[in-house]
Formats: C-alpha cells, structure tokens, sequence
C-alpha cells in the first residue's frame, strides 16, 4: 500500500473515533480529491499532519467537514426529473390517503422545497409529509430556515418552468437584496431531521425515497448496505428515485424493482424481497 | 513531430485517456472512428460540455465508431475495448479496483467534468501502464492531469497547437514539460494503436 493511502486511512479512522463519523466506505478517489484540497487549505504537506488538529482543533474540524460533504444542488435539479416526478409518480400516489417521502441526503433542501412546491401544485401537500435527511447539522441548518442567494433565482425559476410549474415561481418566495426566502406554508408537511445512511437505520415505511447523487460517493459495499437500508424502508409500489447516472442494476435488489423511467432512473419495487415471489399489483 | 526520444522500455498499456474542450466535437469524430473494434484496453473521455445538451454528443459517436461508446454510469467495472464518456455536469473518476465513479464536487477550472480530475485519478489507478492525450481547447484544465500522469511513469501525448482548432489547451500541457509526444491529430490514432498492440 502506498504511503498516502496508508495515512487516508488513518485519517480516516481519526475522525469515526473522535466524532463518530464513518467515511471509510466512501469511494476512495474523489474523497482523496477532497482530502488533498483540505490539506492544501491548512498548508499541510502530508495528510497525517492533519490527524492531531482532527482530534484537538474543533475549528479546524468544523471547516473539513464541511468540505468533505459535498453539497452541490440547486431548485428543481435535472428538470426532466421533476416532470416526471409529476407526470408519471404523482397520479399514481393520489389515489394513497397518506404518503410519506423521504428525500435522503437533502443537503441544503433546495430539492426538498422543489417537491414541496410540487406536491402543492399537484393538490395533495395536506396528505403528504416529506422527511428531509441529512447527517450533516449545517446544511440541516440551512434547509430549515429555506433562505438562499438570490443570485441563483434565475437558474431556478427556468428550472421550475422546465419542470412544468403551473404558477409564477415569484410567488413562492420573498426576495431581499441578497437573498430569497421561501414562503413558510411550505414548511408545513416536511420534517428536517438528522439521519446517517452509514449508520442509521429505518424509521418509517415510505411511499417515494428520493436520494439522487449521494450513493455516487459511497463504494460498491456501502452503496448496496444503502440500498438495502432504502429497501426496507419502503413500501410495496412504492418508488426510489436515484441520480440520472446512478443505477440500481449493480444491486443485489435490482430484480425487486422495475423501471418507471429508465434515463432518469425512477423506480417502483415491486416485490418485498428475494424469497417471497412475485406480489405485483 | 516528437519532441523527446522515448527511452524508456515498452510498458503494458492497460488504458488510454483523453481530455478535450472547445472545438472537441470535430476532434472526436475524426479520431475515435479510427479505432478498430478489435482495439484491446478502455478509453476514457472528458469532453466539457454543459449539463443539458446531453445525448446528441455520445449518440453521434455511437453511430459513428467502430468501438463500443457509452456515456459514464457510476460503479461501472471498467471494460475492455470500450470508450467512457463523463456524463455532462459529473466528474468523471477511476477507482483502484478499475471501476469508474461519478462526482459531482466542485468544478475544477471552471469544468465539470474536468480533465485534471479524470486523468489524476486514473494515473493513481493505472500508474505507468496509460496514455494521456490532450486535444484541443481553451482552457488550463489536463495540465496538471498530464504532470500526473508523467510522473506516476504514463505516456503523455499532446496535439499539435499549431494545427489544433484551439491551440491554448495543448499548449498549457506543453508548458508543463511532462509531454512526451506532439502529434498532428490525424497521426494519434495509429500512434495509440502501435503503442498499444506493442505492448499488449
């Protein structure tokens, strides 16, 4: 084993035993990317230098972990999703009573009001609620309050139009000079809360699961202990929705689900598990 | 033209990797159906292009090549005789275990995909048994993927700037003294090929 990986490794290992966060089954080649610009931010030359401020320096700490997270996303993200989302799930789910959603990984929340505004538009928000999950509290931080900069609005609102939105997208936001923030009636069904897909387990049975690129950074073992984790967690005919580039074929449950939209990769389980046959509707 | 004398003794070329920006559309099409479908190792690709203008790009290249092209899916097992393209808006990476992976972290150089970012990751998986090849374009991004792959003992091979639709691509790679090769575009294909059935 080369020195480098050696020493990612016990970085690693330093963070999950001081702040019991476990990144070791993360793929290995983009979190070397971002380990490196981390170390090149600290004007660290090796990355074991870096396990004493792990340990000491909260500071320090606080910051790296931030970027270790990736938290890329914006409104209405890959708008052929949403329509989708409205043309070919949502019909199905109004005939439900209750629907539970859980967006895994919510990051900052932008996708999580997209669909609340959605839901809204479709009639069905009083019977929907929505969990939005992340491990890391900041970006929770964020998403709760739904405050954003207003330099982004433009790219949002063409998003919303391409994503079939029926109303003004203005309407949904007040906007100051800087930043917009979104009508808080939005709030009302989505539930913010902290959950680890690494190490936290099922805590409901969910009608849609919308988790698109967070498996991306995960390797193929942690990858299919997600899927797994997702598979118990949702419903017969409920749906799982992944990134455009991720897949669910590598899976051991691929043969649990069939394709709603195969290029934007929406998928509805059909079956509970492996061993109890076919229940399809 | 070759600026150096390759010296050192044939190694196993096992994959090749191609970054490419502005006039890479034209590039590719000259290049890739130039390949033979018989063509033993995978190639990589990164070609900037924006997020949305999606699936023309790599299903004129399907029609058009001889060699099995696919737009890169994450955790895919890399295999061989095939081209990878990065998917618009991902970083395109190699794993060690030879598979590729997705990233959507920040752009590098303003791209995404970026060059520097395939061509590192795949210089830590393949060490010295890869060709890198930079084409055309106006921007920075491969040159420090060529450096890496120079140093980890991989091939590096550049276009001619003088002949390239845009020369400013080739030559920040030239600038970083790690090109092994300077070939016109129509000569790379061949050049690859020989490199490649020699070594393999």
């Amino acid at each position: 084993m080369e020195n480098e990986d050696i020493e990612i490794k016990l970085v690693l290992k330093a963070i999950q035993l001081k702040h019991g966060y476990d990144f070791s089954n993360y793929a290995t080649a983009s979190m070397k990317r971002r380990l490196k610009k981390n170390l090149e931010e600290a004007g660290l030359k090796t990355m074991s230098e870096m396990i004493p401020l792990i340990i000491y320096d909260k500071e320090f700490f606080n910051l790296f972990l931030h970027n270790l997270s990736v938290n890329v996303t914006e409104m209405f993200r890959d708008p052929p999703f949403f329509l989708s989302i409205r043309r070919q799930v949502i019909p199905y789910l109004k005939t439900y009573p209750f629907i539970k959603i859980w967006a895994a990984g919510s990051s900052t929340g932008e996708e999580v009001y997209s669909l609340a505004i959605l839901l809204k538009e479709e009639g069905i928000s009083e019977k929907c609620i929505i969990y939005a999950t992340d491990f890391n509290e900041n970006v929770l931080e964020i998403a709760r309050k739904g405050i954003y900069p207003a330099q982004d609005i433009r790219k949002h609102t063409t998003n919303y139009q391409q994503a079939g939105g029926k109303e003004s997208f203005v309407s949904y936001y007040h906007a100051d000079y800087n930043s917009v923030i979104f009508d808080n009636s939005l709030k009302n069904n989505i539930v913010f809360a902290n959950h680890n897909l690494v190490t936290d387990g099922v805590f409901g049975e969910m009608n849609i699961i919308i988790c698109r690129n967070v498996l991306i950074y995960f390797n193929k073992k942690l990858q299919d202990q997600v899927l797994y984790l997702f598979n118990e967690s949702l419903r017969i005919n409920g749906f799982l929705c992944l990134g455009s580039r991720e897949t669910l074929d590598f899976s051991p449950n691929a043969s649990l689900y069939i394709p709603v939209n195969k290029n934007l990769k929406i998928y509805q389980k059909k079956k509970s598990n492996l061993s109890t046959g076919s229940r399809s509707i | 033209m070759t600026i150096k004398t390759d010296t050192k003794k044939q190694m196993l070329i096992k994959a090749v990797v191609i970054g490419v920006s502005a006039g890479g559309f034209k590039a590719l099409h000259r290049i890739l159906p130039l390949f033979d479908n018989s063509f033993p190792i995978p190639v990589m690709i990164v070609q900037h292009r924006k997020a949305e203008n999606d699936s023309f790009f790599v299903n004129s290249l399907k029609e058009k090549c001889h060699i099995h092209v696919e737009e890169a899916i994450d955790k895919t097992r890399i295999a061989q005789g095939r081209i990878y393209i990065a998917p618009g808006g991902y970083h395109l990476l190699v794993e060690k275990d030879l598979s590729l992976a997705l990233s959507v972290d920040s752009p590098v150089c303003y791209c995404r995909p970026s060059i520097d970012v395939l061509f590192e990751s795949a210089a830590d998986a393949f060490g010295p048994n890869i060709i890198g090849i930079i084409l055309t374009g106006a921007n920075a991004d491969g040159a420090n993927g060529i450096k890496a792959i120079k140093s980890s003992g991989g091939i590096t091979i550049v276009q001619n700037p003088k002949t390239a639709d845009v020369d400013y691509m080739p030559l920040a790679a030239i600038k970083t003294n790690a090109v092994d090769h300077i070939l016109e575009l129509d000569e790379i294909p061949r050049f690859v090929n020989n490199l490649v059935i020699g070594s393999n």
